[in-house]
């Protein structure tokens, strides 16, 4: 059950600690605060022993559902795990202790760092340029269109006004084009779940910024048609921008320069193994072609002679975080990159072995839309008659985090699964076992789960039309 | 599904009820059940001008975003200003109280008659 919150335990006046004697003289605090600054109530804080304490925290922390406790295959969302060396790498003192106003001159390990792994994301995508500034995928998303936007108007280019989108987009797609100030317009697919290269010939004109593919795409299916589609939109004048969600699924396998992009960003918590969940914090870097490369956030970090700088790149669509981005995730994903050098290529083989595992143990029994050859996710359906709110519930019960359901909006009924490349094939066993188990049962049965979970299932239409954001 | 034979339809799954030239739209009880409970419903505002095919607001379900369009081009006269404190009239009664507006018609489209919507939904399942 929920546990109540600390401030409801414990009783007036109790402490869980002792002060040393005061061996001053007591002085009260309207001598040095104006009247408005000083509260009128005592704070309603916990009054708690140490044991009470502790435990409230502890049961707390036994509730978080996480890599770390449970199987997580959250579709498109890649929750590998999360290597312990990488810790080590982030909690090094050297680095951990690093203010970011130290001065250059003093940090020369971290610019370094930051620069090597600039190079390292150069090597993966085949783009010259890189920026590690933007905080999240979403942030990494809006930070290329930008500097599309950036490169047309000072081309003097103002009639750039619409961004297309498949229809299997992650959300946030249509989201940046908007924050951007274009209008977001939608591609339909052809029958392999891939962009439909005929109606994207219609829509391409003069009026065309960039398209953003996610390539494999949501429904886990490779777009096989990139250079066709990058010829198409390099032919009036557009941009190829990839969303990187799905790196996991190309490393070492498919550099997307090489297709014909010429923007990206990549998401190092998923990608490169840096913590996922929770908010962050995220690295939404992002690697451009040379054409795009001025236009990147101010400062990227280059290499004068022997020593490593920030520079700000000429044309540059300015800071999108404060200072150089989140540092400890960019160590993380350098460090994660240096374990596995080449045999990078071993992570995305392994992650497209997993997903075509269980869609081939799956297939029969759920339905599988796009049944060929999947990338490093697949997404299913239940049997007819059952809904993948109630598996997904089920799957909770049987102690696993459920997958990505109701997404790709373009599937009914979808579960997106994505088991990434560091599951075994035991735990892959079991849980194609629970999948199998959950789609024999009643529907009535499954409507009443989860029943092990601290709560049972919550009434979310009346949680979304009442919302309550605050205690 | 219900599918009421005096209504109109689109492949969006909206339906249409013209009286003179005044059209009422709203979502069909097929929509509604693949939408799941409705959380919010995003309304134009009255007097807005609309081209047949238009997305005129948005029904945001527990599942999903969905867009709403304009089966019929035309002037926006009303809407159901009451789906913004109870958005599940949509999901209790969606030819009834869950209109969504009324459009003052200005530019007739082919509309689906109920029998073709029926068969389209059973293309669809």
């Amino acid at each position: 059950m929920l546990d109540n919150l600390i401030r409801t335990k414990g009783r007036e006046g109790r402490r869980g600690y002792t002060l040393p004697k005061n061996d001053v003289e007591d002085a009260s605090l309207d001598k040095f605060l104006p009247k408005d600054a000083l509260r009128k109530e005592k704070p309603r804080l916990a009054e708690v022993d140490e044991p009470t304490v502790v435990r409230h925290y502890t049961n707390l922390s036994r509730q978080n559902w996480g890599i770390d406790t449970n199987f997580y295959p959250l579709g498109s969302c890649t929750m590998k795990h999360n290597p312990r060396a990488n810790e080590v790498a982030a909690n090094n003192p050297g680095f951990a202790g690093l203010h970011p106003l130290q001065p250059e001159a003093q940090a020369q390990g971290a610019l370094e760092v930051m620069h090597e792994l600039q190079g390292f994301l150069s090597e993966v995508s085949g783009l010259p340029a890189v920026s590690l500034q933007p905080l999240a995928g979403a942030q990494g998303e809006l930070t290329s269109i930008l500097m599309v936007k950036k490169f047309f108007e000072d081309a003097g280019d103002d009639g750039r006004t619409t961004v297309l989108v498949p229809s299997t987009a992650h959300g946030t797609n249509p989201a940046t084009a908007t924050m951007a100030d274009f209008t977001a317009k939608e591609i339909g697919l052809d029958e392999h779940g891939c962009v439909d290269v005929d109606e994207l010939k219609e829509l391409v004109d003069e009026t065309t910024a960039a398209l953003m593919i996610t390539n494999p795409n949501t429904c886990g299916v490779y777009e096989r048609n990139i250079a066709e589609i990058a010829e198409i939109l390099h032919e009036a004048g557009a941009f190829l921008y990839m969303d990187g969600a799905n790196m996991n699924a190309n490393l070492g396998r498919m550099r997307p320069a090489e297709a014909g992009v010429d923007v990206m960003h990549f998401n190092l918590h998923k990608t490169f193994s840096t913590p996922h969940g929770g908010g962050g914090p995220g690295c939404g870097a992002i690697a451009c072609s040379e054409t795009l490369a001025p236009f990147r956030p101010d400062p990227a970090v280059a290499k004068e002679g022997d020593a490593y700088t920030f520079v700000r790149p000429a044309q540059s669509i300015g800071r999108v975080a404060g200072f150089h981005g989140n540092f400890g995730q960019m160590l993380r994903a350098w460090n994660y990159i240096q374990m596995h050098g080449p045999d990078l290529r071993d992570v995305t083989d392994m992650a497209v072995l997993n997903a075509n595992y269980i869609r081939a143990r799956l297939g029969g029994t759920y339905a599988v839309p796009y049944d060929e050859l999947c990338k490093h996710e697949v997404v299913v359906q239940p049997p007819k008659g059952m809904k993948a709110l109630d598996i997904a519930k089920g799957l909770i019960d049987h102690g696993y985090h459920p997958p990505t359901i109701y997404f790709p909006l373009v599937v009914k009924e979808a579960m997106l699964i994505e088991p990434t490349e560091t599951e075994s094939k035991e735990t892959l066993d079991d849980f194609i076992g629970a999948m199998l188990e959950l789609a024999e049962s009643r529907a009535e049965d499954l409507e009443e789960s989860p029943t092990h979970a601290p709560t049972r299932r919550l009434d979310e239409a009346r949680a979304a039309r009442q919302l309550k954001a605050r205690w | 599904m219900s599918v009421p034979g005096d209504l109109q339809y689109t492949r969006s799954h909206e339906w249409v009820r013209t009286e003179g030239d005044v059209a009422t739209v709203g979502i069909t009880d097929h929509a509604q059940d693949e939408l799941g409970d409705v959380v919010f419903v995003e309304l134009p505002e009255p007097g807005a001008t609309l081209a047949a095919g238009d997305s005129f607001g948005a029904v945001e379900s527990v599942k999903a975003v969905s867009d709403l369009y304009a089966p019929l081009g035309g002037e926006v006269v009303e809407v159901n200003s009451a789906l913004e404190d109870s958005p599940e009239k949509i999901n209790e009664d969606p030819y009834g109280e869950g209109w969504i507006l009324k459009l003052q018609v200005s530019d007739q489209t082919d509309l689906l008659s109920a029998a073709d919507y029926e068969k389209l939904l059973e293309e669809e399942s």
